[in-house]
C-alpha cells in the first residue's frame, strides 16, 4: 500500500508538469492549428534560463522562475512573429517542418552556448524529504506540484473568465467570425503562441532543480507532450490536463510494477493504442478548447 | 519530374559519371563520404514515395531503416533467443549475407504494411505523431531487448556483403571503392523501382490522392490500398538502406533509430524537391557533401543551425524545393486545359 501511495505521489508531481507542457501544446494546436515541433525546446530554454539566472547571475530561484516565464513568453512571441505571421497555417505539414527547423536551430544553439555537459540547478529547499506515513517526498517536488497546480488553475481562469480568454475561444471556434466581431486574430495568434511557450518554459524552470539540464532534454519532453495531447484530444485543454496526469501515472505505475527500462516507451505505446482505438482522444467527444 | 522518361540519356550519363568516380578520383576518404551520403539518399528516395507522392508526412521513417539494419545484421550473425512459452531457445544460425540483406528488406516491408494498416486510419497531425511514436518504440526496444540486440553494447563484426565474380570467386565488398559501387547499384535500382512505380497507374493514383483525397475517392481510387502500397514500398527500400548501412559500417547500435536520421532524410527530400524523382538525389548529394566542405571550418552545432535555417528558408521561399525551381522554366508551356468556348446566351 505504501508503495502504491508513493507511486501515486510521484506520478502526481510529474503529472503536474506534464499538464503544463500539454496544455501549452494543445492550446497552440487548438487555436492556430500549428503542430509545434519546437515545444520541447521551449521547455529546455526555460530550464537553461533558470540555470543561467540562478547559477550564473545569482538570482533568487523564485525570481528566476518568473524571469524564465517572461523569457519563454518573449521567445514564443518572436518565433510566431518572424515565422508564422502572414503564413498560410492551413498548410499544416509545411508549418510543422518549419517548426522542426526551429527545433534544430534552438537545440544546437543550446549545445553551442552551454556545451553538452548536463548542468545542475541548486534547489532552494532542504534536501531532507518530508515523510508522511510510508510516503516520502522532497520539498522541491512539493513546490513543483503546488506551483504547477496554481498555474493550471489561473490559466483556466484566464481562458474562461477574461476578455482575452473569450477572444481566444472565439478564434478557436471560428476565426473569420471572430474577425468580424472585432477580434484582432493575428494578435491572438501571437499571444497564444507566446502563452503556450511560456507554460513550457515554466515547466522546464520548475523541473530544473529536480533533474539536470541538458540540450537534448527537450526531445523526450516534446514527444511526451504529444502523447499527452493525443490522450486528451488535440485542442482540448481539460483533456491535456487529465492526459498529463494520466500519462505520468501510467508511466510511474508501469515503471514500478512492470518494467523500469520501458518507462519512456509507455507513452508512445499509449499513443499507438489510443490512435488505433479512439483517435479523437480519451476525454473528448470532439476537438474543442475550454 | 519526368527526368527518366524525357531523357534516359541524361540519367544514363549521370549514372556513368557516378560509376566512374572511384576511377577518376580514387580518394578513399571521399569515396566513403559519398557512399554514406548515398545510403541516406536511398532512404530519402524511399521516404519521398510517402512524403512526396502520397503527401503523407511520415516522421518515423528511420524505424524502417533501423529494422532493416538490425534484421540484416542479426540474420547474418545468427542469434539465439529464449522466448517465454517455448521450452527450447530459438536458435538462428548465421545466414549468407545476401539472404540476410533480403530478410532485412522483407521484415522492414512487413512493418511498413503493419504501420500502414494502423497509421492510415488517421491523417495530418495524428499521422505524424503515430509515425514518430512508432520509431521511438522501436528505439526503446533496440535499447532494452539486450538478449537480442545487445542494446547499447552494439552489434559488432557484421560481415560485409559479397560479390561472386566468374574467375575471381566470392569477394568481400570491403574496399572503399567496392562499397561505393555497391551503394550506387542499390541506389540506382531503388531509383528505377520508385520511378517505375510513380509512372504507373499506381503512381498516378497516389498523386491524385495527394492532390485531393476526397476527389480521388469519388472517382474510385481505393485510397487506403494505394497508401498501403506506398508504405510497404517505402519501408522495404528504407530497410535496404538500413541493411547497406549495417554491412558497410559493420557495427550498429540503437542510435540507428535516432530522430535526427529521420530529420536528415526529410531535409534531403524537402530541399531537393518532394514529389520529384531527382529531388532526394539532389538534396541528398547537397546535404551529404556540404558537411565535408565545412568540416574543420565550422563546428557541428553551427552547421546544424545552418541546416535548420536553410530548411526554414527553403520552406518559406522555395516550398517546392530546388529541382522544381530549376526545371520550372524548361517545363513552362501553355496550359493544357483550354477554356471551353462560351455558349451563346451565356451572360456570365
Amino acid at each position: 500500500m505504501d508503495q502504491f501511495l508513493q507511486h501515486l505521489v510521484n506520478g502526481l508531481v510529474t503529472g503536474s508538469t506534464y499538464a503544463l507542457l500539454g496544455i501549452g501544446l494543445t492550446l497552440i494546436f487548438g487555436i492556430m492549428k500549428v503542430v509545434n515541433m519546437a515545444h520541447g525546446e521551449l521547455y529546455t530554454l526555460g530550464a537553461y534560463a533558470a540555470y543561467g539566472f540562478v547559477a550564473l547571475l545569482g538570482v533568487n530561484y523564485f525570481a528566476a522562475i518568473f524571469l524564465s516565464a517572461l523569457f519563454g513568453l518573449a521567445v514564443g512571441a518572436v518565433i510566431e512573429y518572424l515565422l508564422l505571421r502572414r503564413r498560410n497555417l492551413a498548410a499544416m505539414d509545411e508549418v510543422m517542418l518549419i517548426m522542426i527547423g526551429v527545433m534544430i536551430v534552438l537545440q544546437n544553439a543550446e549545445l553551442l552556448v552551454w556545451g553538452g555537459v548536463a548542468k545542475a540547478v541548486p534547489s532552494p529547499f532542504s534536501q531532507e524529504p518530508i515523510v508522511m506515513g510510508g510516503v516520502s517526498v522532497s520539498p522541491t517536488r512539493v513546490f513543483v506540484l503546488g506551483t504547477a497546480v496554481v498555474l493550471l488553475v489561473s490559466f483556466y481562469m484566464l481562458i474562461e473568465k477574461s476578455r482575452l480568454g473569450l477572444a481566444m475561444r472565439a478564434t478557436f471556434q471560428d476565426k473569420d467570425a471572430a474577425k468580424i466581431v472585432g477580434v484582432n486574430v493575428s494578435r491572438i495568434y501571437t499571444l497564444t503562441f507566446a502563452l503556450g511557450s511560456c507554460l513550457a518554459a515554466v515547466a522546464g524552470a520548475l523541473l530544473a532543480p529536480v533533474f539536470v539540464v541538458s540540450p537534448t532534454m527537450g526531445d523526450l519532453a516534446s514527444l511526451k507532450a504529444f502523447a499527452i495531447v493525443i490522450l486528451g484530444g488535440l485542442g482540448n485543454l481539460l483533456g491535456a490536463t487529465l492526459g498529463g496526469f494520466a500519462l505520468a501515472l501510467i508511466e510511474e505505475f508501469g515503471a514500478g510494477y512492470i518494467s523500469t527500462a520501458y518507462r519512456d516507451a509507455i507513452g508512445f505505446l499509449v499513443i499507438l493504442v489510443v490512435m488505433v482505438a479512439r483517435p479523437q482522444g480519451l476525454f473528448t467527444k470532439k476537438e474543442r478548447v475550454g | 519530374m519526368n527526368a527518366l522518361r524525357s531523357s534516359p540519356l541524361l540519367f544514363a550519363a549521370c549514372v556513368l559519371a557516378l560509376a566512374l568516380l572511384p576511377v577518376l578520383w580514387p580518394d578513399p576518404y571521399m569515396l566513403s563520404v559519398v557512399a554514406s551520403a548515398g545510403i541516406f539518399i536511398i532512404a530519402a528516395i524511399s521516404l519521398n514515395l510517402l512524403l512526396g507522392f502520397t503527401g503523407q508526412l511520415s516522421l518515423g521513417h528511420v524505424a524502417f531503416f533501423g529494422i532493416g539494419a538490425y534484421t540484416s545484421a542479426l540474420l547474418s550473425l545468427g542469434f539465439d533467443l529464449e522466448l517465454p512459452g517455448l521450452a527450447q531457445a530459438l536458435v538462428v544460425t548465421p545466414k549468407p549475407v545476401w539472404v540476410a540483406f533480403g530478410g532485412g528488406i522483407f521484415v522492414a516491408g512487413l512493418f511498413g504494411w503493419l504501420i500502414g494498416k494502423l497509421a492510415f486510419r488517421v491523417r495530418g497531425a495524428y499521422f505524424v505523431i503515430v509515425t514518430i511514436s512508432f520509431a521511438q518504440v522501436m528505439r526503446m526496444v533496440a535499447i532494452n531487448w539486450v538478449d537480442l540486440t545487445e542494446g547499447p553494447m552494439a552489434l559488432n563484426n557484421i560481415p560485409p556483403l559479397t560479390l561472386w565474380l566468374p574467375g575471381a570467386g566470392t569477394i568481400d565488398l570491403v574496399s572503399k571503392s567496392s562499397a561505393y559501387w555497391l551503394v550506387l547499384a542499390v541506389a540506382v535500382v531503388s531509383y528505377l523501382l520508385v520511378a517505375a512505380l510513380v509512372h504507373s497507374r499506381v503512381g498516378r493514383a497516389m498523386v491524385a490522392l495527394r492532390e485531393n483525397e476526397t476527389l480521388a475517392r469519388s472517382i474510385g481510387v481505393t485510397v487506403t490500398d494505394y497508401l498501403r502500397i506506398a508504405a510497404i514500398g517505402a519501408a522495404a527500400i528504407g530497410g535496404a538502406a538500413g541493411g547497406l548501412y549495417a554491412h558497410t559500417v559493420r557495427i550498429i547500435d540503437p542510435d540507428v533509430f535516432m530522430f535526427m536520421f529521420t530529420i536528415t532524410m526529410v531535409i534531403m527530400v524537402i530541399v531537393g524537391g518532394k514529389g520529384t524523382l531527382a529531388g532526394p538525389v539532389v538534396g541528398g548529394l547537397l546535404f551529404g557533401l556540404v558537411p565535408e566542405l565545412l568540416r574543420g571550418r565550422l563546428t557541428p552545432e553551427v552547421q546544424w543551425m545552418l541546416y535548420g535555417v536553410l530548411m526554414i528558408v527553403i520552406l518559406v521561399f522555395m516550398p517546392r524545393g530546388i529541382v522544381p525551381a530549376l526545371t520550372r522554366r524548361r517545363k513552362a508551356r501553355p496550359a493544357v486545359v483550354q477554356p471551353v468556348a462560351r455558349m451563346a446566351g451565356d451572360t456570365r
